[in-house]
C-alpha cells in the first residue's frame, strides 16, 4: 500500500452534452479591446447566446481576419483560428467543406470584409457556404489607428484623408445581396436582445448568413451610428423589420415604408396613405429586389439629404438554397455509390482504407505487362 | 482490314528513333503525338516524351506563334530523356517548318504535307520561296505528302463535308507513321472508338488513319518501315505515365496511406490544372476539390481543411506561389500540415505559360516574409511525381508543417512508361490526431496546450474541431511556446523562432542521405534536383562511355538538405549545377558548404539535352574551369 495519497487527473476529456452555460463559451484570455468598445457589447451578446442554441463548444470554430474584431476568436471557448487579413471566409471555407458537421462562425471588420477580402465575401455568399459571418462595420480602421474604411461616409476626415475622403463607400447589404447571399440581416451593439435574435435566425439558417452588426469605434470614429441607434434617436430613426408584417416604424408606428409609383421605397405618414399601403416584408421572397430597396433606403436618402434617414434592422432575406459543403458530400456520396465502393466515409472523419481502389486507379489509363 | 499488299521489305530494325510532330494549333498534334506514343508503350518500347505548344489555345493559323508540336523518343533500351535532336520531323505546314526544322538532325526523315506548301501559306510565315522547291532542304531526306486532299479523299465518301473532312488529316499522318514505325494498329482503333461519340468523326478519322497506314505500306515514298524493338525492360505491369497526372494519384495515395480525405483547394492555372482535373475525377476516394475565386483562397482553403483534419493541398504555377505566399507563412505560424504544390514554368510574370523552368527554387526556398522555413521536395521523371506527393505528404504530417513540393512543366506534361508500384509496399504516413489533455495546470486540473511539442519531431499535436476537451485556438499572433497563448516576449518569441527553424533542419535525419552514382574518385560532380535528372542521367552515361570519370549526386529533398551532402560535395574539386534557371541551387550549395560549384544554366524554356550536358562536362573539365565562373550550356 503506497502510503502518500495520490490524486489521479484523468486525461480524457468528457464530451460537452447540449446543455452548457455561458462559461462555457467564455476563454481564459484577457479581453484586450479598449475600454467603452462596441465589440465588449456583441462578444456577450454570442457568450449569451451560445448555450441557448444547445450546440456544444468542440463542435464549433470561430474563424476571424485581421483588425479589432478579429480578436473575437481569442475570447471564445471554442476552436478558432486568428488568421490572414481579408482570408477569413476562404480559411472558414475550407473547414466548412471539410467538415459540414461543424458550426462554422467568421467574425470580420469593414476593412477586412469589404476591401482586403472582398473577393472571398462575395464568393464564399454566392456559393452558400455553411458559414455564419458577423461583419462588425464601425466605418474606421481602428487597429491601424484610424484611417477611413471602405464605408466610410464621402468627406470622413481621417488619417489618410486630411481634406475629406473621396471613395464612394460600400453599403455592406447591398454587396451581400449582389452576391445571392441567402440570408442577410443587421443589427446593432447597443441592443443585446435584437443582436441575439439576429445572431439566432442566422444561425438557425443552413447555408452562408450574412449579418452587419452597426458597431462603435468609440476611439477613431466615436458615435458614427448615433443618430440612428442612440438611445434619443432609435425611436424615430430604426425601422424593424418583422417577416409577414407591414413595416412601419416611430413613435406608435406613425411611419411606414411604402412602394411609390415610380418603383422607389419611401418613407411616409400612415395616417396619409392608411395601413394597408403599407409595403409587407417578405424575407422568404426568392427575388432579392425588395431587400436590395431595404437596403438601400437610408443610403438614397443620406445621399440625398447629406445625413442619415430612416435605416431598417432586423433580417432582410432569408430564403433556402442548398449549401455548398452539402453538395461536396452528395457529389463524393454519388461517385462513391457509382464506384460500388461500399464502405463510407464518415463525415469527421478517415476514409476506409481503398488499397484496391487504388490498385485500380494505378491501372486505370491501361496497362501491359513486360516479361 | 486485313492487310493485303505485301510490305516491299523487311522492317529495318532500329535501337532508338525521335519522331516529332509539328503543326499548327489546331492540326491535332498533341493528340498525334499522344497515341503514337501509347500504341508505343503497348508494344513496349521504353519512352519519353515532350509536347510543346503555344500559350494561346488558338493563336492565328498558320503562323509560327501558333506552332504545337510534340516530340517522342522511344527505343529499345532503358532512355530517361525525349531526345536531342529528331531523327524524323512530321510538318503539316510551312509554318511548323520554320519553326522546327533547326532540330532535325542533319540527315533526318522530313515527311511534309504538300497541301500546305501553297503561296498563301508559304508568305504568310515569310518564305519567299517554296522551301520544298528552291533546294533549302537538301540536308534532309525529305518525303511529300499530299496528306489534306489524301484525307479529303478518304473521308468525303463517308459523307463528311469537305469542310469538316481535313480535319481528320492528323489521323493520316499517324497512321502513316504508324505504318513507317511498325506500330500495331488496333490500340489506335480501339481509342477512336471509345474516344469519339460522333459516329461520323469516328469513321472519319479511323479512314483517315487506315489511309495513312496504308498510303505508307502502298507508296514509293518510303522504302521500307523500321521496327524499334520491345525494350528490355524490367518485368511487370506498366502504365503509360505524364508526372501531373502520376503527381495526383500520389495525393490521392497520400490520403490512403493516411487514412485522411484529401481536400484540394486550387485556382487554374497552366500547367498545373490538370491535378486539378484529376483530382476532381476522383470524388469515389472521398477527395474534395474545391475551385477557388483565386489563388489566395485556394491557398485559405486548404489551410482551414488541414485545421479541420483533412489533407490540406493546393496546387499551382509560378505566380500562384508569390499569390499563396502569406497564407503559407500562417501555416508555418499554425504549424499545420499542408502540402503546396508548384508546377514551375518560364517567367517572371506570365513568362512561357506552357513551357517549362525550374526558377522557382528561391520563391520555395525563401519565398515568405520573416523567417518561414519549410521543407521542400523535387520530383525528378513523371513516374517519381508519384513517390513525391507521398513523401511531400509524409513529412508535412509528421512535423506539421507546410511542404512546398516542386515539379514544372517539362515532367507535368512529359510522359514515360512506369512499372507500376506494389501498393502494399507504400508507405505508412498515418499519424495520431491528439485526442487527451497533454499538460497539467498549476492548479493540477487536466488541460491542451497546442504548442506542446513531441521531443523528437519538435511537432505540435493536432487536435481537431470535434475533439470533446481540447478547443483551442491558434493565430498568425506570435505563441506562447507550449501553451499557445498570445506571447510578444523578447525571449518567446525568439525561441519560437528557433525552435520552427529547428523543426525542419531537423527532418534531415528523416529524409535518406545522399549517394553518388558513377566514379567515387571522379575529379567533377554534378549535382543535380528535378526534371534535369533525364537529361545528366543520359549526359554522365556517354560521358562515362568515353572514359571519363564523373560523380553525380541527385537531390529530391532541397530543404532540409541531406544531411551528408555537404561532406560528399566536399570530395570534389569541381562540382557543376545544371539547373534550368540562372544557378539557385549552385548559390545555395556555395553558401551552405563553401564548395566551387559552378551554374550550369538553360532558360529557354525547354529542358536540357543529354548533348548540352555531356559538353558542359567537357568544358567543366577543360581549361574553361579557370575562367569562366558560369559555364552556361547553351553558349
Amino acid at each position: 500500500m503506497s502510503i502518500s495519497e495520490h490524486v489521479t487527473i484523468s486525461m480524457k476529456p468528457v464530451p460537452t452534452g447540449p446543455v452548457t452555460a455561458k462559461k462555457d463559451w467564455t476563454s481564459d484570455q484577457e479581453v484586450r479591446w479598449c475600454p467603452g468598445c462596441g465589440d465588449y457589447g456583441i462578444l456577450l451578446a454570442v457568450q449569451t447566446l451560445m448555450p441557448e442554441l444547445e450546440i456544444s463548444p468542440e463542435n464549433t470554430v470561430f474563424v476571424s481576419g485581421i483588425g479589432c474584431s478579429s480578436r473575437f476568436p481569442y475570447y471564445m471557448d471554442t476552436y478558432g483560428i486568428h488568421s490572414i487579413h481579408g482570408r477569413a471566409p476562404a480559411i472558414a471555407t475550407g473547414i466548412a467543406v471539410a467538415r459540414p458537421d461543424l458550426d462554422v462562425w467568421v467574425i470580420t471588420g469593414d476593412g477586412d470584409a469589404l476591401s482586403i477580402g472582398g473577393n472571398h465575401l462575395i464568393h464564399a455568399l454566392r456559393r452558400n457556404v455553411n458559414l455564419t459571418i458577423l461583419l462588425f462595420n464601425n466605418r474606421i480602421y481602428g487597429l491601424t489607428k484610424g484611417q477611413y474604411s471602405p464605408t466610410s461616409e464621402v468627406g470622413k476626415v481621417t488619417k489618410s484623408t486630411p481634406m475629406g475622403s473621396i471613395d464612394q463607400p460600400f453599403n455592406p447589404l447591398s454587396v451581400a445581396l449582389g452576391a445571392e447571399a441567402t440570408f442577410v440581416a443587421r443589427t446593432h451593439d447597443l441592443d443585446r436582445k435584437h443582436m441575439m435574435e439576429t445572431f439566432r435566425a442566422a444561425h438557425a439558417h443552413r447555408g452562408a448568413s450574412f449579418v452587419e452588426i452597426f458597431q462603435n469605434c468609440n476611439v477613431f470614429n466615436d458615435d458614427a451610428f448615433d443618430p440612428v441607434t442612440g438611445r434619443k434617436n432609435r425611436l424615430e430613426m430604426m425601422i424593424d423589420l418583422h417577416h409577414g408584417e407591414p413595416i412601419r416604424f416611430g413613435d406608435e408606428g406613425h411611419a411606414g415604408v411604402v412602394m411609390g409609383t415610380d418603383g422607389r421605397l419611401q418613407i411616409v405618414e400612415v395616417a396619409d396613405v392608411g395601413v394597408d399601403a403599407l409595403l409587407i416584408h417578405d424575407a422568404h421572397r426568392d427575388d432579392s429586389s425588395l431587400a436590395f430597396a431595404l437596403a438601400r433606403l437610408s443610403n438614397e436618402a443620406a445621399q440625398a439629404t447629406g445625413s442619415w434617414a430612416p435605416t431598417p434592422f432586423g433580417v432582410f432575406r432569408d430564403v433556402d438554397r442548398p449549401d455548398y459543403g452539402s453538395m461536396v458530400a452528395a457529389q463524393l456520396a454519388a461517385a462513391a455509390a457509382a464506384k460500388r465502393t461500399s464502405k463510407s466515409e464518415a463525415s469527421t472523419g478517415r476514409p476506409e482504407n481503398g488499397r484496391d481502389d487504388l490498385r485500380a486507379l494505378l491501372r486505370s489509363a491501361g496497362t501491359w505487362q513486360v516479361g | 482490314m486485313t492487310d493485303t499488299v505485301e510490305r516491299k521489305s523487311p522492317a529495318e530494325s532500329i535501337s532508338r528513333v525521335v519522331v516529332r510532330f509539328a503543326g499548327d494549333s489546331g492540326d491535332g498534334m498533341q493528340l498525334t503525338g499522344d497515341r503514337f506514343t501509347s500504341s508505343s508503350a503497348i508494344f513496349g518500347n521504353d519512352l519519353s516524351t515532350l509536347p510543346d505548344y503555344p500559350a494561346e489555345i488558338r493563336a492565328p493559323a498558320g503562323t509560327v506563334n501558333g506552332v504545337s508540336s510534340f516530340q517522342v523518343h522511344i527505343s529499345d533500351h532503358d532512355i530517361t530523356t525525349p531526345g536531342d535532336a529528331p531523327n524524323v520531323l512530321i510538318v503539316m505546314n510551312p509554318a511548323a517548318l520554320m519553326a522546327d526544322i533547326g532540330r532535325l538532325e542533319q540527315g533526318g526523315l522530313l515527311i511534309v504535307n504538300r497541301d500546305s506548301f501553297v503561296e498563301r501559306d508559304l508568305t504568310k510565315v515569310g518564305y519567299l520561296t517554296n522551301p520544298l522547291e528552291d533546294g533549302s532542304l537538301s540536308n534532309y531526306r525529305v518525303v511529300e505528302v499530299p496528306m489534306t486532299s489524301l484525307t479529303i479523299q478518304a473521308t468525303v465518301p463517308l459523307g463528311v463535308k469537305n469542310r469538316d473532312a481535313e480535319r481528320s488529316k492528323n489521323f493520316f499522318a499517324l497512321g502513316m507513321i504508324s505504318w513507317l514505325f511498325s506500330r500495331p494498329r488496333e490500340p489506335t482503333w480501339e481509342w477512336i472508338e471509345s474516344k469519339f461519340r460522333d459516329e461520323l468523326i469516328r469513321s472519319a478519322n479511323t479512314a483517315a488513319f487506315n489511309a495513312g497506314y496504308h498510303f505508307g505500306e502502298t507508296t514509293e515514298l518510303f522504302d521500307h518501315a523500321y521496327q524499334v524493338e520491345s525494350a528490355n525492360m524490367r518485368a511487370g505491369e506498366y502504365t503509360n505515365i505524364s508526372g501531373n497526372i502520376a503527381l495526383a494519384w500520389g495525393l490521392i495515395a497520400a490520403g490512403q496511406l493516411a487514412e485522411l480525405p484529401v481536400f484540394l483547394g486550387s485556382y487554374p492555372i497552366t500547367p498545373a490544372s490538370d491535378i486539378l482535373h484529376e483530382l476532381s475525377k476522383n470524388k469515389h476516394f472521398g477527395v474534395r476539390t474545391v475551385q477557388a475565386e483565386d489563388e489566395i483562397a485556394a491557398a485559405g482553403m486548404a489551410l482551414g481543411a488541414a485545421f479541420a483534419g483533412h489533407l490540406g493541398i493546393t496546387t499551382t504555377s509560378g505566380p500562384g506561389v508569390a499569390l499563396k505566399s502569406e497564407t503559407i507563412s500562417l501555416a508555418v505560424s499554425l504549424e499545420l500540415p499542408m502540402l503546396l504544390i508548384d508546377i514551375q514554368r518560364g517567367g517572371p510574370s506570365t513568362g512561357l505559360p506552357t513551357k517549362t523552368e525550374a526558377a522557382d527554387l528561391n520563391i520555395a526556398m525563401f519565398g515568405r516574409h520573416a523567417e518561414a522555413p519549410l521543407p521542400i521536395v523535387a520530383a525528378y521523371s513523371p513516374s517519381h511525381c508519384f513517390h513525391a506527393a507521398i513523401e511531400a505528404a509524409r513529412i508535412a504530417l509528421k512535423y506539421k508543417t507546410p511542404v512546398i513540393l516542386l515539379s514544372d512543366g517539362y515532367i507535368a506534361n512529359g510522359s514515360e512508361p512506369w512499372l507500376l508500384p506494389d501498393v502494399d509496399t507504400l508507405p505508412d504516413i498515418r499519424v495520431p490526431f491528439t485526442t487527451e489533455f497533454n499538460h497539467i495546470a498549476p492548479d493540477g486540473s487536466a488541460e491542451f496546450w497546442p504548442y506542446l511539442r513531441d521531443a523528437e519531431t519538435l511537432a505540435r499535436p493536432w487536435a481537431i474541431p470535434g475533439t470533446p476537451g481540447l478547443m483551442h485556438r491558434v493565430g498568425g499572433l506570435e505563441k506562447q511556446d507550449g501553451s499557445g497563448d498570445i506571447d510578444y516576449t523578447p525571449e518567446n518569441h525568439e525561441r519560437m523562432v528557433h525552435l520552427r527553424a529547428a523543426k525542419i533542419a531537423g527532418i534531415a535525419k528523416d529524409i535518406p542521405q545522399v549517394t553518388i552514382v558513377g566514379d567515387d574518385d571522379a575529379d567533377i560532380c554534378i549535382l543535380g534536383w528535378g526534371s534535369t535528372w533525364a537529361a545528366i542521367d543520359a549526359a554522365v552515361q556517354r560521358s562515362r562511355r568515353r572514359g571519363m570519370k564523373v560523380a553525380w549526386v541527385h537531390l529530391t529533398h532541397l530543404s532540409p538538405l541531406p544531411a551528408n551532402l555537404g561532406e560528399v560535395l566536399k570530395r570534389f574539386p569541381k562540382v557543376i549545377v545544371p539547373e534550368l534557371n540562372l544557378g539557385q541551387l549552385c548559390r545555395i550549395v556555395r553558401a551552405e558548404f563553401l564548395v566551387d560549384a559552378r551554374p550550369i544554366s538553360k532558360v529557354q524554356g525547354l529542358p536540357f539535352t543529354a548533348v548540352e550536358l555531356e559538353t558542359a562536362l567537357d568544358n567543366a573539365t577543360g581549361p574553361g574551369w579557370a575562367t569562366d565562373f558560369t559555364m552556361g550550356a547553351s553558349r
